[in-house]
């Protein structure tokens, strides 16, 4: 049975997707964008995060820790980062949970018995199951495992996707699932390169590809853009947005999620620089908003529908 | 609302609580010049209540369309010291406490110096009930295992049906007589016994009648008064509404709620019910007369809407009589508990939503008054419209209504032995409490603290705050072999206490029916009349007898900590950490850190801790249910805390879920205080492991933000989370909608944030009335619009957080660095070719990403 990376299930989720639902996050992603809210989803192996406010300072993780990569100095807890390999019993040992171990190695079997809990709650609301990321189709034989068990069990599927995967595998997963959410980040490819570190043909490729597969299985599919100020939130952005939308058939909804600033700490503890993005204002991003929807395309903010004034 | 209602909100919400003297000085004259009388017991006593109704002040205030108080004017409270006589020291407190106060004027003050406290010494049920307690009883009860509802209120607990607005009190007394006649003093025993209290019963209708008739000579003599013609016509319906109802069946929609009225303050007259009583579906009784109103033009919906913000206006006149001792502690609060339901189903199974129904909850959500409560009762058949409609009231942060599944009330009654169709009539009240509106007594004795009981069988019986022996001997903790022998020992303290409480209660219910029959209320509930038969005396249809179980959420976590722990990972033997728990966890913050952060709980549908709390519910319900009670009914569970769990905390140690001695239980069913942290689906599954239908109650509270329910979307979702619980047969829930800072500000500034009102537990209260414990109990129950919010999903969701997840620090990064596992991961995977190219993005200070668009070509 297919095994892949998860680093979160999330119960009672209400926005990615129809319904109250539960979305898996698989970890890994072949993007690293630079606004990226969840660094500990980029990464395919299980990482070791640590809460200094939640610490006692109890050394426990201290004598647990065979590869002497811990120690406390004075008032804080030190890691050794070239000792230590993310082998998780510092996890294990931590009474508070200041010290967990992100991410790890499920099969489907496993997965099908959490998001099946919540069952009335899918058919109670037309809801079910997602799966994020990280990239979900990054793991393309776990994902389609857990599509084909999702689809098993009557449980409905959302895909929320990059869209950055081979064309094969698009071909096979993609008609297992539902609902597909997928990002467009930039439509300029050197600037999607810049931003994300991957270039936007295979992705535009994939946009048509799924446009196809979601039209002959009657699944419905969704366009996410993330909105950053000064990356991506101009006219000209929309315009292309716009043209590359309306040129498919039909041209999917399009939903604009302009940037938060949640992952700043994270980045902050990571000892990574904070990335400094910002939302657009209200006036760029309803200009964005109207611009689409003046090319007809149904235009949501956040899940909720844009009316122009 | 009309500027009539907008008067008499503002005068109900301005008068001040003040303990009224009326009562007690008329039935101490009553009592006095009777007291050589040889009169039956229920006979005297309804004499007493015919004098309180013809004696009592009748107020009929300014702009009122419905009349009538409990005491001489709006708030003020009379008391029942035939029940409980307040001491001078009481009425001290209670005019000087900052929570909850009641002014005592000074006359007030020295009639109960001088007169009462004297004349009621020896003779109130207070005093008969723990003189007939045994040194067990005593002992578990100061201890705070239990308490003891009728120590100083009678048993009430009842709800009314629709017989009211087809019959007027003198159909009743025809029905009386009607069974006087049937009396059959050659083959019953019973005879003379039934016909005293039939004859109590005739005395009390004719009580009533004449209590109306008064404030119809009153409206009239005001009517002559009046200057102004139009309040002058006012008063003169009034005057012909009083001369019709209660003596006869309502006409219209205004006698119908007048003649309830009426009905409503003689049962809150005879005596202190304190629990409860109320119309019950108001939406379905009023529905002919509203109906037939509007069709011959008689009534607006205007009118009604009017009339039923007066009658609204009523409740909130009516502060709970003030309580003594202990039981101050448990429950501080001006609210009498009257829980009013619409929607649902109709007696003959269908849907019984109306125009009507959504008329009431706009009455509701207008006045925002704390008085009365109100609930939606939601069945599968009733729409979605309904559930909506009560979000949109939820969502403002009122507290109310709460939220029933009237489907699983229905299968609850039924298999208490209901009748369909009894049990259809049935629904919610006081907090969570199931009924047959009008035909039961359904009688809740008393709290009882399952923590509590987990801590005398670590100690052997003994109660550890006092060395007193307080439950039986289970052996020493050390001798527990297994966890199967550590749940035995706290089996057998559970059933041995429950016994003491139930042989207790025994007492008690013999003491009421002897002392302090209810002649007026048995008239309203079938079929007290048709068995002669009193209602404190097995004369309702269904009777039952309640015990609360209180802290489940507790206990389980406790008692999954120690399977966990002690018997399954060996963390801390059973004697080290029953020491640990005797000092508190002194020393030991690690271990508590431990229990709170990697141990099952319940509330995350975690079956582990799951399967406890169905083992806990096991027990309680073997000890309990199906035993019989002396009115010829069974004792029954249900599991609600009012706020006793605040009190109950108080009295128990530090307990193995982590939790510090002295603190809070959990209330209802909830989960511990912050221990559920996979949102609103895993509580809701972890609750629905109970088997609710097997109860006779439940309480669930949820907190969400109000972020959650911000939108329409947001509320279809709200409403399918409530119909998911309700289908896994959940018996009701409620919500705070409200903000953790929101809390903090009222805390800091009460003055200016009197109106917040909160969910409490099965019912709503001003926050900034309760007590600081309870206060700071209801901010961190947890917060259930805090989800991990992952990349840009979560927008919507920015609510106060409760597990801090966005603190978390990530350890050392690295590049992602390839899993060496079989996890699907193929050649057709993206490669680690995603090196960063050159001209890679890179975050630089300099480089300020907030500006203008790079984007070539991009006029802006």
């Amino acid at each position: 049975m297919a095994r892949g990376g998860i680093f979160s299930i999330q119960r009672f989720s209400l926005h990615d997707g129809d319904g109250i639902r539960t979305t898996v996050f698989l970890k890994g992603c072949p993007l690293s964008c630079a606004w990226c809210h969840n660094p500990e989803s980029q990464s395919v192996a299980p990482e070791r995060i640590y809460r200094a406010e939640r610490c006692l300072l109890c050394a426990r993780c201290v004598d647990a820790c065979e590869h002497g990569a811990l120690s406390v100095v004075g008032d804080r807890l030190q890691l050794d980062r070239t000792r230590c390999i993310d082998a998780g019993a510092c996890a294990l040992v931590c009474p508070t949970g200041a010290t967990e171990l992100v991410g790890r190695d499920w099969d489907v079997a496993e997965v099908v018995r959490v998001v099946r809990r919540d069952v009335p709650f899918y058919d109670e609301s037309g809801g079910g199951v997602t799966f994020s990321g990280g990239e979900p189709l990054h793991q393309p034989e776990f994902l389609e495992g857990l599509l084909r068990a999702c689809r098993e069990e009557g449980i409905r599927t959302t895909v929320d996707t990059s869209g950055h995967a081979p064309p094969e595998v698009v071909e096979r997963v993609v008609p297992l699932c539902d609902g597909l959410l997928f990002d467009v980040k930039h439509t300029v490819p050197e600037l999607h390169q810049h931003y994300t570190g991957v270039t936007n043909e295979q992705i535009l490729d994939n946009l048509a590809r799924v446009r196809r597969i979601t039209r002959d299985t009657g699944a419905s599919l969704r366009v996410r853009v993330p909105l950053v100020a000064g990356v991506n939130d101009g006219a000209e952005d929309a315009r292309r947005v716009a043209e590359l939308l309306a040129s498919l058939d039909p041209p999917p909804p399009v939903d604009l999620m302009p940037y938060l600033e949640f992952g700043n700490t994270k980045y902050e503890r990571l000892g990574r620089p904070v990335p400094g993005f910002a939302a657009p204002s209200d006036e760029r991003r309803n200009a964005f908003a109207a611009l689409l929807q003046g090319a007809g395309l149904e235009v949501t903010i956040r899940g909720e529908i844009y009316e122009h004034v | 609302m009309s500027e009539r209602v907008a008067r008499l909100r503002e005068r109900s919400q301005a008068a001040v609580p003040r303990v009224s003297a009326e009562r007690a000085r008329l039935l101490t004259e009553f009592y006095a010049a009777r007291a050589d009388q040889a009169v039956s017991t229920p006979v005297l006593r309804a004499q007493a209540f015919a004098y309180l109704m013809e004696h009592k002040t009748v107020w009929i205030g300014a702009d009122e369309l419905i009349v009538g108080e409990r005491g001489e004017a709006p708030r003020a409270t009379p008391t029942f010291p035939e029940l409980c006589c307040h001491t001078v020291q009481d009425l001290d407190i209670l005019d000087s406490r900052e929570k909850i106060p009641f002014r005592v004027a000074p006359e007030v003050r020295s009639y109960f110096e001088e007169t009462a406290i004297s004349f009621w010494r020896g003779r109130t049920m207070r005093e008969r009930i723990f003189a007939a307690m045994t040194p067990e009883w005593l002992a578990a009860y100061e201890a705070g295992v239990f308490t003891e509802f009728m120590e100083q209120r009678a048993p009430g607990h009842t709800v009314l049906d629709d017989k009211i607005y087809r019959k007027g009190m003198l159909d009743f007394a025809r029905d009386i007589d009607a069974a006087l006649a049937g009396l059959d003093f050659l083959g019953d025993p019973r005879a003379w016994a039934k016909q005293q209290e039939l004859n109590a019963m005739r005395i009390a209708v004719h009580g009533l009648i004449r209590f109306a008739e008064r404030h119809a000579e009153h409206a009239e003599a005001l009517a002559a008064a009046e200057a102004d013609p139009v309040r002058r016509g006012e008063l003169e319906r009034i005057a012909a509404v009083c001369r019709h109802v209660p003596a006869h069946a309502p006409r219209d929609f205004h006698e119908a709620l007048q003649y309830y009225w009426f009905v409503h303050l003689g049962v809150v007259t005879e005596l202190n019910t304190w629990d409860a009583f109320n119309p019950g579906h108001i939406d379905q009784h009023l529905l002919p007369f509203y109906r037939a109103g509007l069709a011959n033009g008689s009534l607006t919906e205007a009118d009604a809407r009017e009339l039923l913000q007066c009658f609204w206006i009523k409740f909130n006149n009516q502060p709970a009589p003030p309580k003594v001792g202990v039981t101050a502690a448990e429950s501080g609060t001006y609210t009498d508990f009257a829980l009013l339901n619409v929607g649902g189903l109709r007696p003959d199974g269908e849907d019984a939503t109306s125009e009507l129904t959504y008329l009431v909850l706009d009455v509701i959500q207008e006045l925002r008054l704390l008085q009365p409560s109100s609930c939606v009762l939601v069945s599968r058949k009733n729409p979605d419209r309904l559930l909506r409609r009560a979000g949109k009231i939820i969502r403002t942060g009122y507290g109310q209504p709460s939220l029933f599944n009237h489907d699983a009330i229905i299968q609850e009654l039924v298999r208490h032995g209901k009748k369909i169709e009894d049990a259809r009539a049935g629904g919610a009240s006081g907090c969570v409490e199931i009924g047959a509106f009008g035909k039961e007594n359904y009688n809740l004795t008393g709290y009882f603290n399952l923590p509590k009981v987990l801590e005398l069988a670590l100690h052997d019986g003994i109660d550890p705050r006092s060395g007193k022996r307080v439950g039986t001997s289970t052996g020493d903790a050390a001798s527990f072999a297994t966890f199967a022998d550590l749940f035995a020992a706290f089996e057998r303290q559970l059933r041995y206490l429950i016994d003491v409480k139930i042989r207790g209660n025994n007492v008690i219910e013999r003491l009421y029916a002897e002392h302090m029959p209810a002649p007026f209320l048995s008239v309203l509930i079938d079929d007290c009349i048709a068995r002669g038969t009193d209602y404190h005396d097995g004369g309702a249809r269904y009777d039952s007898s309640y015990i609360q179980g209180v802290g489940i959420g507790t206990v389980t976590d406790s008692l999954s900590a120690l399977s966990y722990h002690v018997y399954d990972h060996g963390t801390i033997s059973l004697p080290a950490f029953r020491a640990t728990l005797d000092l508190d966890f002194k020393g030991e913050e690690t271990l508590r850190q431990q229990l709170l952060n990697r141990t099952p709980k319940y509330g995350n549908d975690d079956d582990y801790a799951d399967a406890v709390l169905r083992r806990v519910f096991e027990a309680y319900f073997g000890a309990i249910d199906g035993r019989p009670n002396t009115r010829g009914g069974r004792y029954r569970i249900n599991l609600l805390p009012t706020t006793v769990h605040v009190y109950f905390g108080s009295c128990t140690g530090a307990t193995a879920d982590g939790r510090h001695a002295g603190k809070p239980l959990s209330e209802g069913i909830s989960p511990v205080q912050g221990a559920d942290r996979h949102g609103p689906a895993a509580v809701l599954r972890s609750a629905a492991k109970i088997d609710h239908l097997r109860t006779g109650g439940t309480l669930l509270n949820q907190k969400l933000t109000p972020q959650l329910l911000r939108t329409d979307a947001d509320l279809d979702k709200f409403a399918q989370l409530v119909r998911s619980y309700f289908r896994l047969d959940g018996h009701h829930i409620q919500f705070n909608v409200v903000d953790a800072a929101t809390l903090r500000a009222a805390q800091a500034d009460p003055g200016s944030n009197r109106d917040l009102i909160v969910r409490v537990a099965g019912y709503s209260d001003y926050f900034c009335d309760l007590s600081w414990a309870l206060q700071d109990e209801i901010l961190v129950r947890s917060v259930l619009a805090s989800f991990v919010c992952t990349a840009e999903t979560s927008a919507k969701r920015q609510g106060p957080r409760s597990d801090e997840s966005w603190r978390l620090a990530l350890g050392p990064f690295r590049r992602p660095a390839r899993f060496a596992l079989p996890c699907g991961l193929s050649k057709t995977a993206a490669p680690p070719t995603f090196a960063v190219p050159t001209g890679r993005w890179r975050p630089s200070p300099a480089e300020p990403h907030a500006g203008g668009s790079r984007v070539p070509g991009d006029p802006s």
